[in-house]
């Protein structure tokens, strides 16, 4: 026989073999006997070294063709046999895609804290920053030094949590607006002011639209030229910038507070159109004015109370209520919701956790 | 305060519509709450001539009329028995909002006879309580013609919600007078003209104070009235009184409430006849009683002003009269009181006997300084033009109280405090129209307060009169001056991790509450609290008397009421404060949270698992990583106050005496004594106590140095005894962490198995830990690791007592 023959048988056996090898591991076997170390191939190789220079420059081009030609074909069909593999566990492999998820609990944060949060936005974007107080509060910080003495009727419009009476005949009361930190704001500080305080007041009453604890956030400016024209100003880009509503008008009422002289209650306009409330008029017969906050110019009572001279200084200050402004803007209906922790009413009124209000994306969805 | 329009008209000529005069009254500062224009309601109701009234075929009571309504002939079921051919009456259409009874007319028969219509009552009218029959019309009352100015119901009547400042405003008078101001109308409140007396007042009036009690009454004016006739009031004084909602008494007592209301005076009339000798204001003595006009008997002391004549009180002064001195139909001379009695005794007498009446309303807001005489006076002239008599002299003790106090003003301020130009022209012409008799000093311009106006001491007040004169409408928007071109934080650390806490704990799938700052007192001491200074003296309810020593009982109440409607796996926190003490240092700012039930809902790839103390835990550490405080070096304690379960709970600390935060399973009693069904964990974190980041001079972050080798990791199991802790390992295991012959930092330290049981011997558990080591310049060899492992091992060997697990 000669290596040609040998060659070619070889050749055709194995590519036969190649072909029949239906599983990996059968096309190993393949490729074993043809060039692993004692494979047919090999072997034949190994004879090209007892041949003759001619014999060789035959025989040698030609073994190595078969080589690679072998060599070729058993990866060729690896690859398609690996396909084919890959092809048969995928047909295997199924999962019910519409199934429900791993469950995972969603929270919420409360609609006060974000409403909390987008105020403060808007607050920080005007150059406030934020001021906090205690909620056990003396006398002299609720009261007198706010230009509330003893006797004065306005005490009778705060129905005020007492505690109890200590030896030198002094009471403690459950903070009942958030002023008194305006007060210790200007005692511990000098002018300029530009501060916003919230925070959790107590009025001694509870019915359908008062709850024994609310929560109101409180704005103070103080410095040597503001006056009421910026307090509208403020206000009337506050309440846009809150409720969304670019063309909001607001109305600004003479009222009275012992704390603000002049002072002024604020209407936003609103309407109640097929009895539906809508925030901002709508220039029909149903547009109405909701009262949202009270402000004025700080007495000057109140500033000399806090050793500042009212010939130098003056300033703005207001106050509303956080529950009341989220009631309007989310059309929540019942106040006592906001303190009952129902599932169902945090559920429904929460905010997402990543959904922090900030001006540049916008306050809300 | 209400009043109508034609009241309003007498002491104010305007062409103004009702709505314009609401709307400026508003803007005024009376914020008018309500308009009721009666004539709109009542417009449907005319008056009809009842024709025929025969007996109702199947009804005794009821009768068939045939009513002419002036256009046709009805019938109308009627079952008054004074319905009667020849009457007029008031007539309602079908179709008609009868308002007595809230029900709109419908076509229908009685009885088998159809009615086309009703001849109404004056309850059925919304006028009165009168049901005994239907209104009976003049003879001379147009047949068609509305009904409701025949019956002065046609003037609107204005509800104003008048502010504590202004009680001038109280009057029907002051609210014209700002009006005025306005140049809405012209002021036209007629002089008040004396009454000239005929005669001493047998009755004389004295004040007994001290000279420290003399401001509770510095003026007292009395006058005899002899030979009236008292009865019902004219028409036009009880429809006045009506539409306001006051009931006509009589005309004596009518006239006091007229005049209480028109000029904000209260006046008091006495049964001179009743009286025992002269008439005195003086303080209560204790254990002396009242029995007053509103059937009550007060019991009264000695910081109450009272009248009283020889015999003891008559009248709480200011306030209200006494039944055995009052004027009634059979009073025949009258005596008068009109006096100045002092707003804070008024108010605190008031309070304190629990009495609302119109005369303490404005009492204790301040009347009008000068008013007392001129309301004495004109009070007079009404008794004798409706009642008769004859007036004897006023009787006057002491004096009018001091007002009309100077006040300078700048108009220049209008600008400065009000941002709005007003000339000075036009800020005198307010304050003169107002009553401030201005006067024109160059730079300044001089005023008094009026006598009426209590609220007005500085210059402030008087800019607010001319702004409000003016309309703060007027005054021109000006955006808050920017203070940076782009805007500085609003929040200092401490408030900024009091908002990020909230997302954290949300984004871990807890619900955020708000829950009230007090509890009940049983609450607040099974969490520690419950202390004296810190329980409200006034509580609104036995539920919320104390101030909350911890988030977790109004959580763990919310649970129970959640778990009552039926939801069992959730989680609830609150970010809040907590209260220590009664100073503003022993307030706390406190993230707290629990979770009740299974770690989720059954589901088809994962079972559930109950919720344990580790879910706190994870909380907990969270939160606290999620403020940016690093947690590795977080030390845990097991010593949870007792609301926690003893052996399930733990304290994070950083140092031995500064725990940031508490967690575990909640105490099972705890749970049965507030009704929760358990097991329930929870946390508190306490965001005050966490430590501030270090002040940085750069933004910039260390340099990121990574290695091209791969980590090694060793795993290592060691026995020791039970009672060693995880933390006690994991310390041991630091503690080797960048020693050793490498000192290279481990950069994993995992605790992946602790094992009690089999192959373990009793009162020894295993710890399985892995340790991964980073190498930073050269691949280790296995000696070198070798070295580390068994530094590794010789550390927790000494620092545990244990051993390396075969």
């Amino acid at each position: 026989m000669d290596i040609k023959t040998d060659s070619e048988r070889a050749r055709d056996d194995f590519l036969a073999a190649i072909e029949d090898a239906v599983a990996l591991d059968a096309l190993e076997q393949v490729r074993i006997a043809a060039l692993g170390k004692k494979g047919r191939i090999s072997e034949l190789m190994r004879g090209l070294g007892k041949m003759s220079n001619e014999e060789r420059q035959v025989a040698g081009p030609l073994l190595n063709g078969l080589k690679r030609e072998i060599g070729e074909a058993i990866e060729a069909r690896k690859t398609a046999l690996e396909a084919a593999a890959l092809e048969a566990r995928l047909a295997e492999e199924r999962l019910d895609v519409t199934a429900p998820v791993r469950p995972e609990m969603s929270g919420t944060v409360h609609p006060i804290a974000q409403v909390l949060d987008e105020v403060t936005e808007i607050f920080a974007d005007m150059g406030f920053s934020v001021a906090e107080g205690p909620d056990i509060e003396t006398d002299f910080h609720n009261f007198t030094a706010l230009n509330i003495p003893p006797e004065h009727p306005a005490r009778q419009m705060h129905d005020t949590f007492y505690l109890p009476e200590k030896e030198d005949g002094s009471q403690l009361v459950l903070r009942t607006h958030t002023s008194p930190v305006q007060i210790r704001t200007m005692m511990a500080k000098q002018p300029p002011h530009r501060i916003v305080i919230p925070g959790r007041t107590y009025r001694c009453d509870y019915d359908m639209t008062h709850t024994p604890m609310f929560h109101q956030i409180e704005g103070l400016v103080i410095d040597r030229e503001t006056h009421m024209g910026h307090l509208k100003g403020c206000l009337i880009d506050f309440a846009r910038a809150f409720f969304e509503v670019d063309d909001l008008l607001l109305r600004f009422r003479p009222s009275y507070f012992p704390f603000t002289e002049p002072s002024a209650e604020v209407d936003i306009g609103c309407s109640f159109k097929a009895g539906e409330f809508r925030i901002g008029h709508q220039g029909g017969p149903e547009d109405d004015w909701m009262e949202i906050l009270g402000c004025g110019m700080v007495h000057p009572k109140v500033l000399e109370n806090c050793g500042l001279d009212p010939a130098e200084y003056q300033g703005f200050a207001f106050g509303m209520g956080i529950d009341r402004i989220a009631m309007l803007k989310y059309g929540i209906r019942d106040l006592r919701g906001f303190f009952d922790s129902d599932l169902r009413w945090l559920r429904h009124y929460g905010f997402a956790a990543l959904d922090a209000p900030t001006l540049g994306q916008g306050l809300s969805r | 305060m209400k009043l109508t329009i034609s009241w309003l008209k007498e002491h104010l000529q305007t062409d103004a519509s009702i709505d314009e005069l609401a709307e400026r009254m508003t803007m005024l500062g009376l914020e008018v709450e309500d308009v009721i224009d009666r004539a709109a309601e009542l417009a449907p109701f005319t008056v009809a001539y009842v024709e025929e009234a025969e007996q109702h075929p199947n009804a005794d009571r009821l009768r068939v009329c045939k009513v002419n309504t002036g256009t046709e002939v009805l019938d109308v079921v009627c079952g008054a028995p004074n319905a009667r051919a020849g009457m007029k009456g008031v007539f309602a259409p079908i179709g008609a909002h009868i308002p007595g009874t809230g029900i709109t007319l419908e076509k229908r028969a009685i009885r088998g006879v159809t009615g086309f219509g009703m001849l109404c009552s004056e309850r059925e009218m919304g006028i009165s309580d009168d049901h005994e029959g239907i209104i009976e019309l003049p003879e001379d009352a147009p047949v068609g013609a509305a009904f409701a100015p025949l019956a002065g119901l046609d003037d609107p009547v204005i509800d104003i919600a008048i502010t504590p400042d202004r009680g001038d405003c109280l009057g029907v008078l002051g609210i014209a007078r700002d009006l005025a101001a306005t140049g809405i109308g012209r002021l036209t409140t007629k002089p008040v003209e004396p009454v000239a007396g005929a005669f001493d007042s047998p009755i004389g009036v004295r004040l007994d104070f001290s000279p420290e009690t003399a401001d509770a009454c510095p003026l007292f004016v009395g006058r005899y009235i002899r030979g009236v006739k008292n009865g019902p009031s004219p028409d036009w004084l009880q429809r006045r009184l009506r539409a306001i909602g006051l009931r006509p008494i009589s005309a004596l007592v009518d006239i006091t409430n007229l005049v209480t209301i028109d000029r904000a005076r209260p006046l008091h009339v006495f049964d001179a006849d009743s009286l025992a000798g002269g008439i005195h204001a003086r303080l209560a003595r204790a254990g002396e009683t009242l029995d007053a006009l509103d059937d009550k008997t007060y019991e009264l002391d000695s910081d109450m002003t009272v009248i009283a004549d020889d015999d003891g009180p008559v009248a709480l002064a200011g306030i209200i009269g006494g039944t055995p001195t009052g004027c009634t139909e059979e009073t025949v001379n009258v005596f008068l009181e009109a006096a100045y009695f002092d707003p804070i005794r008024t108010a605190t007498t008031g309070r304190k006997l629990q009495i609302d009446s119109d005369a303490r309303y404005r009492f204790e807001r301040g009347v009008d300084r000068a008013g007392i005489q001129p309301g004495a006076e004109v009070a007079t002239r009404l008794i004798l033009d409706l009642c008769g008599g004859e007036a004897s002299n006023l009787d006057i003790a002491g004096a009018e109280p001091a007002w009309g106090e100077p006040l300078s003003f700048r108009p220049a301020r209008v600008h400065a405090l009000g941002g709005l130009d007003v000339t000075k022209d036009r800020s005198i012409e307010i304050l003169d129209s107002l009553g401030f008799a201005p006067s024109d000093e160059g730079e300044t311009v001089s005023t008094r307060v009026p006598s009426w106006r209590h609220d007005v001491d500085g210059e402030a007040d008087l800019v607010e009169e001319v702004l409000r004169v003016v309309g703060f409408d007027a005054i021109p928007i000006v955006s808050m001056p920017r203070a940076s071109a782009v805007g500085r934080p609003a929040l200092d650390i401490g408030q900024r991790r009091v908002r990020t806490s909230r997302r954290v704990l949300a984004a871990r799938g807890l619900h955020e509450c708000v829950t009230w700052s007090f509890l009940s007192s049983e609450n607040a001491k099974r969490f520690g609290g419950g202390s004296a200074p810190l329980t409200l003296a006034n509580p609104i309810s036995s539920e919320l008397t104390d101030m909350r020593p911890s988030i977790l009982p109004n959580l763990l109440d919310a649970a129970q009421r959640n778990a009552a409607r039926g939801f069992t796996d959730f989680g609830l926190f609150e970010v809040g404060p907590t209260y220590a003490d009664d100073s503003p240092e022993g307030q706390a700012m406190v993230a707290g949270g629990i979770r009740a039930g299974q770690s989720g809902p059954r589901h088809w790839l994962n079972a559930p698992r109950v919720i344990d103390a580790m879910d706190a835990k994870s909380d907990a550490v969270a939160l606290i990583g999620g403020l940016g405080v690093p947690t590795d070096r977080l030390q845990v304690t097991t010593d949870a106050p007792g609301w926690y379960h003893p052996g399930r709970s733990g304290v994070l600390k950083l140092g031995p005496k500064n725990a940031l935060a508490r967690f575990g399973e909640i105490h099972p009693r705890i749970l049965a004594e507030m009704d929760v069904e358990g097991p329930i964990v929870g946390f508190e974190v306490f965001l005050d106590q966490l430590p501030q980041p270090k002040a940085k001079p750069t933004k910039a972050r260390p340099a990121l140095k990574t290695s091209d080798l791969l980590p090694v990791a060793r795993d290592f199991a060691f026995v020791v005894d039970a009672d060693v802790t995880a933390e006690s390992m994991l310390r041991a295991v630091r503690s080797v962490s960048g020693k050793g012959p490498l000192k290279l930092p481990f950069t994993a330290i995992d605790l992946f198995d602790i094992y009690t049981g089999e192959g373990v011997p009793e009162g020894k558990k295993s710890m399985a830990l892995s340790v991964t080591i980073q190498p930073d310049e050269k691949t280790l060899t296995d000696e070198e690791i070798q070295q580390t492992a068994d530094a590794i091992v010789a550390q927790v060997v000494k620092s545990t007592g244990g051993e390396l697990r075969g």
